[in-house]
Formats: structure tokens, C-alpha cells, sequence
């Protein structure tokens, strides 16, 4: 006769097991590349332009041209995110509408990455006559990360009671008033959450910037939002792939601050959201 | 005065409300406009199903197949690999492990999610490449089989957190019953738990996947990208993803390759709808 | 004088009938006191006359409800809602300070004054008879008061909004018994000023503060009557059933 005890302990025991497959291997791909990338960082190598054909010198134009396409994604995203889960929030009916705006959200968080590359290079490089330039860049990882911010804002709305929106209105308010001054403020740690997440989730994507904006080597900073720039990620694609032999250190440099970057950005994520959470008082 | 700001915020609320439709269609139309030309110019059939490759040759070939059985062997591959694997741990995590190593188990797929792909596929060259060569003697360990271990473990985060919340979903009550009629927890998980969570556990596998057709660099980086039919997982092969990334920076704007790689967006752009689709409507119907 | 009126209201919340076909006139500077059991359509009722109910999204109303013989929706809802303040049956604290939850219904009128605010601020707390407990601690979160201070700041809040009418839905049901009493003494004294219209569960409450009671069983008005009248003599031998009920 089978032992059910002993069934249990033998699927247990792969379950646990399972759970290390994944578990150990995260554990492991961020020591090695702390062990190894952390001694290839320093002053001159965050602050140099690349030299010797991407082989030594630093990665600063590669750094400034993320910082630019974040932010330029988040000028975009977020006005346009954020609007639309208020409106789905506190304006949107259950119909036929609302579950369109639903599934579309839905299947831009389901678009492939390299798919929004090419829309960004129809749209805005060749139709608007953009070029490959940071504008056409961030505006492609905006419209890429806008359903991160849009389903992280929506929870945090949603979480504010409906009798906050109700005493708000008995005493008078309008319905904009009582979300711009009751609904929002209470909000602002998830939205704030979401839209840390979503500039993370920018900050390390590549597909999306190869034509759109990302050059391969180009040494100096840009001078407007027309010129193209370098991206830590793209340079971490060159430099594993398209250039032979490049120093392992600069290698292994430029992953550690890609990582580290994403990383910071998920960290202060957290932490906004597990500290609301103890703060919050309904 | 108030009267007409707050009109003019909530239309410009509602306008926003219909951006994401918006840039749904538009991608959609932007990637017709380009890719139309290739279906009319080759014909449809002959694009999906033809069997070579050769992009830049006189007069181009465009068949795709080589490159959607790539995708597809990478996708079997790693759909093979994640889905029990991604089940087992959101198992672990959502019944037996103990609160504390719930939470650090959770950020432990928490931070798989968040490391961009790039640094995988550089990881994965560094690491997984070599090893692969060595434990099968191939001539390279750039195969489908890096790039489907590599995926697998991409799709892990995915398949884990959605697998998760159905087994959360499920209410406490069919737990309850079964362990109060004596059957074991593994009993309970096995025959009340699973079968109530499924159709969350089959939108968590169909995202899953959906992330892996998607997926692009990590799968350029280590895959090989050899544009041939594979005939075994131990060989190069190129996906459709990889193929638009690799290719276009190369693709004269308005030649027939450039509309071609467009096509390929479209290809893939339906897929993904296709999936998201339809694990959309799993999930509600757990609802 | 009649302030407030409604004639043949009907009430559906999707397909549920919740008030059939009710008439009341609510006479300035009394204290209408509404009871009957739960789910009898009270709280529908008195969240209808300030337009709450909009809100929810399967809400039909038909008849008409006036407002010193204006009807309701004929009245810019927010003006509406500053004419008719609302307590709620929990006290309901907004996320802010005491002083800016008093302030806030002032605020929203485009008042920015700080002179002006503190003065309706102060006036506000005096007359929900709070302002002695909480003068020196204006700046503190009001989820730091009790809950019985917590629904005497919600009756301020709702009073420095200066409205002709106040209902109280249930104002007393997550009170003690001397915080009970506190509001009851406020809201005889607030009498003078306003127009009250009382939903309570609490058939003494009603005994105790109301000039006039109404009874609504399932959705109809039963009866409606001076006080006195309804818990001594009753037309209806189910509003005797329902006082008597909760008598014995």
C-alpha cells in the first residue's frame, strides 16, 4: 500500500527543490556579477567616454543617454498613465468601453519589446521625421511602460476608500476637487511605486531603443532632444557581442551599474511601498 | 470660471482613458503600413511557410519558417522546463513555505524580474553557453537548448506570480474540507487545490509563454542565430525576435527586408495578442 | 414653513423597488426622527434628498424632491450638497488634521482666507461641542481622536459648511452611551439653526430627540406623525408593533 505521508514528503521535497532551481541561480547571477563587476567600477570608468574601440575607458555617455531616456520616457508616461487610471478609477462604467480600454491595456503590456522598437522606428523615427534621436526613444519606452504605471495607479486609487470620495462630496465638493485633493494625495506612495518600477523596467530595456535611438559609439554628450545618444544597455549588448575582445572587467563594469541601476530603482520601490503600508491609518 | 477648468480636466481625463486604445491601433496600423507589402509582394502562404531566409541575396528570399520553428523549438524547450518548475515553486511558495521564507523567496523572483534582459544574455553567454558546450561536446553551445534554459528561467517570474495569486484565490473553505476529511496536505493540494486554481495556472503558463515568444535579447545573445531549419535542440537557430533586432539596423528603409522584418512584427504582434487575449479571459473567468 | 418635500418618490436599485411611492414634508427647524427595521429603505432614503445615491451606478429615481419648492436636480449638485450636510453612520474622519478636515468643506467654496477659516473652524467645533477638547491640538492627524470626538468633528466638519439642513444617518450607532448623549444634545441645540432629519435604529433616540417620527417598513412611509403620537398612539398597528417591539 502507498503511504500518503510519504508522498507528501517525497512532492514536498521536489517542490522545495523546484523553488531552489529558480531561486539559486537569481542568488548567484547577482554575486557574480557584484564579484566581478564592483572592482572594474571607479571614478574614471563612471565618468570617461569609452576608448580603445568600447575596449577600455568608461561608460559615462552610455549612462547619461539611460538618464535622459528615462526621464524623457517618464515626462511622457506619467501625465498620460496616471490620467488614465483616474479615469478608470473614478469615472469609468462598467461597459463595453471600459473593457476595451481594459484589453488594451492588457495587450500593451503584452507586446513584445522589439515589436515596440519597430512601431517606434515607423512611428516616430520615419513618420514624424523624428529620426533616431532621444525623443523617438522615450516616447517609444513610454508608450512601452505606460501599463506598469497605469495598473500600479489604478491599485493605489482604487485602495482609497469609497468614503473619503463620499464625505468629500456631501460637503460640497466637486467630483475633480475630491480627487485632486482627497483621492490623489492619499495615492501618491503607490502611483509614486508604479512609476519607479516602470522607470526600471526603461532604464534596463534594449530592444525598444535599437533603432529608435541608441547609437554604437558616440563619444560625446547629446545637445538636444534630436541627437542620438549611447544606453547602458545597448553598450552592455555591443560590448558582449559586436566588439571581440573587450576586457572581461569592462564587461562584467558595465553589467554591474546596468544592474545596479534597475536594482536601486526596484529597492526605493519597496521600500516606498512597505512604508506606506505600516503608515497607512484607515 | 472653476466650472470650465474642471470640464476641461475631465475630458482631457476621458482622452487620456482612450490612449491605450489608441496606441494599440497604432501599432497595429504602423506595422500593417510597413509590413503589408511583403504579404502582397511574396503572398501570404509563401511568407510563412517558405523555407528560406536569405534576406540580402539577388532576388531576396523571404520564408519565414526557419525562423518561427526556431521561436517555436525555443518556446517548446523552455515551456517544457518552466511550466512544472514555475508550478512546483508557486506551489512551495503560496502553501508550505513558512511566512518568512515566503517573503524572501518572493523577492528572490521579485529581482529575477526586475534584471534587465540584456544582462541575462550576457550572463548567459558567460556561463550558460560554455557549460552547455561541454556537457553535450557540441561545437558551440550558441543552441536552442541555452536559449530555451535561458527563457525558461525568464518565463519563471511570470508563471510564478500569477500561479501564485489563483492558488491564493481559491477559498480557504476547499481547503479546509479536504483537510478535515483526512486527506494530507499534498493530498489536498493535489486533488482540491490544483483543479480549483487551473484556469489561473493555464493564464500564468500562456503569459509565461507570451513572454517568451517576446522576448528578444537575451535570446539574439545566445541562441546562435543561424537562419536554417534546426533539425535537432543542440543546433544554432534564429527566432523571430532576434531576427527583427539583428536585422534592421542593416535593412535599407522602403527595400523589401525592411518590410519584410515589418511583417515579422506583425506576426508577432497577432501572437502576442492572440495569448494575452485569451489568458485575459482565464483569469476573469476565475473571477 | 416647509423646507423639504418629496412627492411619490420611487426608489430602484437595479431591479430591487427599495422606496415606494413616498410623501413627506420636513417643516423648517424640526427634528424629523426616520426609524424602522433594517434594509426598510431609511438610509436610501435620506441619502436621495442630498443626491448621494447619484452616485451608485443602477440608481432610478422617479417623483420629486424639493427643496423649498425647488426641485433637487434643478440645483447645482454641490450648492445642493452645502444646503444639505450629511453625518455619516461611522464617524468618518478624513485623512488630515483637525483643523483641515473642519476647514476642508470651506476650503472647497474657494475661501482661502486663513482668517476667515479660522473663524468658521472655531465656530464649527463650538457648536459640535468640541472645541474646548481639541483647540491646543488643531494640527494633530483627527484619526488621533476618540470615536466619539471623532463624529462630533464630523458634525463640525458638516456644520462649517453652513447648511439649512442636516441629516444624520445613524450618527450614534458606534457610540458609547455619554458619547451617544453628547450628540443628542447636540443635535437638540443645533435645532435652532437647522433642519434635521434623523435615520436611527435606535427607537429611544428617536423617543428622546425627534419632534416628529416617521416609520418606514420595506420601503413604504408607514406613518408619520408628532412623537408623542407614534410611540403612544399610532394609527398603524405595525408602527405599535415595531415601537412596542423594541419597547419590550
Amino acid at each position: 500500500m502507498r503511504n500518503p505521508y510519504r508522498t507528501q514528503k517525497i512532492a514536498f521535497f521536489l517542490l522545495l527543490l523546484a523553488t531552489l532551481l529558480i531561486v539559486v541561480p537569481v542568488g548567484l547571477i547577482v554575486v557574480i556579477i557584484i564579484q566581478k563587476g564592483l572592482p572594474a567600477i571607479n571614478w574614471q570608468f563612471l565618468s570617461d567616454i569609452p576608448r580603445q574601440g568600447m575596449r577600455a575607458g568608461g561608460i559615462f555617455p552610455a549612462i547619461v543617454g539611460t538618464l535622459y531616456l528615462v526621464t524623457g520616457a517618464i515626462i511622457f508616461a506619467l501625465p498620460i498613465g496616471l490620467l488614465t487610471a483616474i479615469y478608470l478609477s473614478e469615472y469609468s462604467k462598467d461597459n463595453t468601453l471600459t473593457r476595451l480600454i481594459r484589453l488594451a491595456i492588457v495587450n500593451l503590456a503584452g507586446v513584445p519589446s522589439v515589436v515596440y522598437g519597430l512601431f517606434g522606428l515607423a512611428l516616430f523615427v520615419i513618420f514624424f521625421k523624428f529620426g533616431a534621436s532621444i525623443l523617438s526613444g522615450s516616447l517609444t519606452l513610454g508608450i512601452m511602460i505606460l501599463p506598469v504605471i497605469i495598473t500600479a495607479s489604478r491599485e493605489a486609487l482604487e485602495s482609497v476608500p469609497h468614503s473619503f470620495r463620499e464625505v468629500s462630496l456631501s460637503l460640497g465638493a466637486s467630483k475633480w476637487q475630491t480627487i485632486r485633493h482627497i483621492v490623489l494625495p492619499n495615492a501618491i506612495p503607490g502611483i509614486l511605486t508604479g512609476t519607479i518600477l516602470g522607470l526600471g523596467r526603461a532604464a534596463g530595456e534594449t530592444a525598444p531603443i535599437l533603432f529608435t535611438v541608441a547609437a554604437f559609439y558616440l563619444p560625446q554628450l547629446p545637445d538636444s532632444i534630436f541627437d542620438q545618444v549611447m544606453a547602458l544597455p545597448y553598450h552592455l549588448y555591443v560590448i558582449s557581442t559586436q566588439v571581440p575582445n573587450v576586457n572581461e572587467k569592462v564587461r562584467y563594469g558595465t553589467a554591474f551599474v546596468l544592474l545596479a541601476l534597475v536594482l536601486c530603482m526596484n529597492l526605493i520601490a519597496v521600500i516606498i511601498r512597505s512604508k506606506f503600508r505600516k503608515k497607512k491609518k484607515w | 470660471m472653476r466650472k470650465v477648468k474642471e470640464f476641461i480636466i475631465e475630458k482631457l481625463i476621458l482622452l487620456c482613458g482612450l490612449a491605450s486604445i489608441l496606441f494599440v491601433t497604432l501599432i497595429f496600423l504602423f506595422l500593417l503600413k510597413e509590413g503589408i507589402e511583403v504579404f502582397k509582394s511574396v503572398g501570404f502562404f509563401k511568407f510563412l511557410f517558405g523555407k528560406s531566409w536569405y534576406p540580402i541575396s539577388e532576388p531576396p528570399q523571404l520564408g519565414i519558417l526557419p525562423l518561427i520553428l526556431g521561436s517555436l523549438l525555443v518556446t517548446i524547450g523552455a515551456a517544457v522546463i518552466s511550466i512544472p518548475i514555475g508550478i512546483g515553486c508557486a506551489i512551495y511558495i503560496a502553501e508550505i513555505a513558512p511566512q518568512k521564507l515566503k517573503e524572501i523567496l518572493k523577492a528572490g523572483i521579485e529581482l529575477l524580474a526586475a534584471i534587465p534582459s540584456v544582462v541575462l544574455g550576457f550572463i548567459g553567454m558567460v556561463t550558460l553557453v560554455p557549460l552547455v558546450k561541454s556537457v553535450f561536446h557540441l561545437p558551440t553551445g550558441l543552441t536552442a537548448l541555452s536559449g530555451a534554459i535561458m527563457l525558461a528561467f525568464m518565463a519563471m517570474p511570470t508563471i510564478v506570480s500569477i500561479a501564485e495569486d489563483a492558488f491564493y484565490s481559491v477559498p480557504k473553505t476547499y481547503k479546509e474540507g479536504a483537510l478535515a476529511l483526512g486527506a494530507t496536505h499534498w493530498q489536498t493540494i493535489w486533488r482540491v487545490l490544483l483543479p480549483a486554481a487551473s484556469s489561473g495556472i493555464l493564464a500564468a503558463v500562456m503569459l509565461g509563454i507570451g513572454r517568451v515568444i517576446g522576448e528578444t535579447m537575451a535570446v539574439m545573445m545566445i541562441t546562435g542565430n543561424a537562419a536554417v531549419i534546426p533539425h535537432s535542440i543542440f543546433v544554432p537557430v534564429r527566432t523571430l525576435t532576434a531576427t527583427i533586432a539583428a536585422e534592421m539596423g542593416e535593412a535599407v528603409v522602403g527595400s523589401e527586408h525592411y518590410f519584410a522584418l515589418f511583417a515579422i512584427g506583425i506576426v508577432l504582434f497577432v501572437i502576442s495578442f492572440a495569448i494575452n487575449v485569451t489568458a485575459d479571459l482565464f483569469l476573469h473567468k476565475r473571477q | 414653513m416647509v423646507k423639504l418635500e418629496t412627492h411619490d418618490l420611487n426608489i430602484w436599485f437595479g431591479p430591487a423597488h427599495v422606496i415606494k411611492q413616498v410623501n413627506v414634508e420636513i417643516q423648517a427647524n424640526e427634528i424629523l426622527s426616520v426609524i424602522g427595521p433594517s434594509n426598510s429603505g431609511k438610509t436610501t432614503f435620506l441619502r436621495t434628498l442630498n443626491r448621494l445615491n447619484d452616485l451608485s451606478a443602477n440608481y432610478k429615481i422617479s417623483g420629486k424632491v424639493e427643496l423649498e419648492r425647488k426641485d433637487i436636480y434643478a440645483f447645482d449638485v454641490e450648492l445642493l450638497r452645502r444646503k444639505i450636510g450629511m453625518v455619516f453612520a461611522l464617524p468618518l474622519p478624513l485623512p488630515l488634521s483637525i483643523f483641515e478636515n473642519v476647514a476642508y468643506g470651506v476650503r472647497v467654496t474657494g475661501i482661502k482666507n486663513k482668517k476667515k477659516l479660522n473663524e468658521k473652524v472655531e465656530s464649527a467645533l463650538r457648536q459640535g461641542y468640541l472645541w474646548e477638547e481639541v483647540k491646543d491640538r488643531l494640527d494633530e492627524s483627527a484619526f488621533k481622536l476618540s470615536g466619539g470626538q471623532q463624529q462630533r468633528l464630523c458634525i463640525a466638519r458638516t456644520l462649517a459648511v453652513e447648511p439649512e439642513i442636516v441629516l444624520f444617518d445613524e450618527p450614534c450607532s458606534g457610540l458609547d452611551p455619554i458619547s451617544t448623549a453628547k450628540v443628542e444634545d447636540a443635535m437638540v441645540e443645533l435645532k435652532k439653526k437647522y433642519t434635521i432629519v434623523l435615520v436611527t435604529n435606535n427607537v429611544k433616540q428617536a423617543a428622546r430627540v425627534g419632534d416628529r417620527t416617521a416609520f418606514f417598513l420595506s420601503g413604504e412611509l408607514i406613518e408619520i406623525d408628532k412623537t408623542d403620537r407614534i410611540f403612544t398612539a399610532p394609527r398603524d398597528k405595525r408602527t405599535d408593533g415595531y415601537v412596542r417591539g423594541k419597547f419590550g
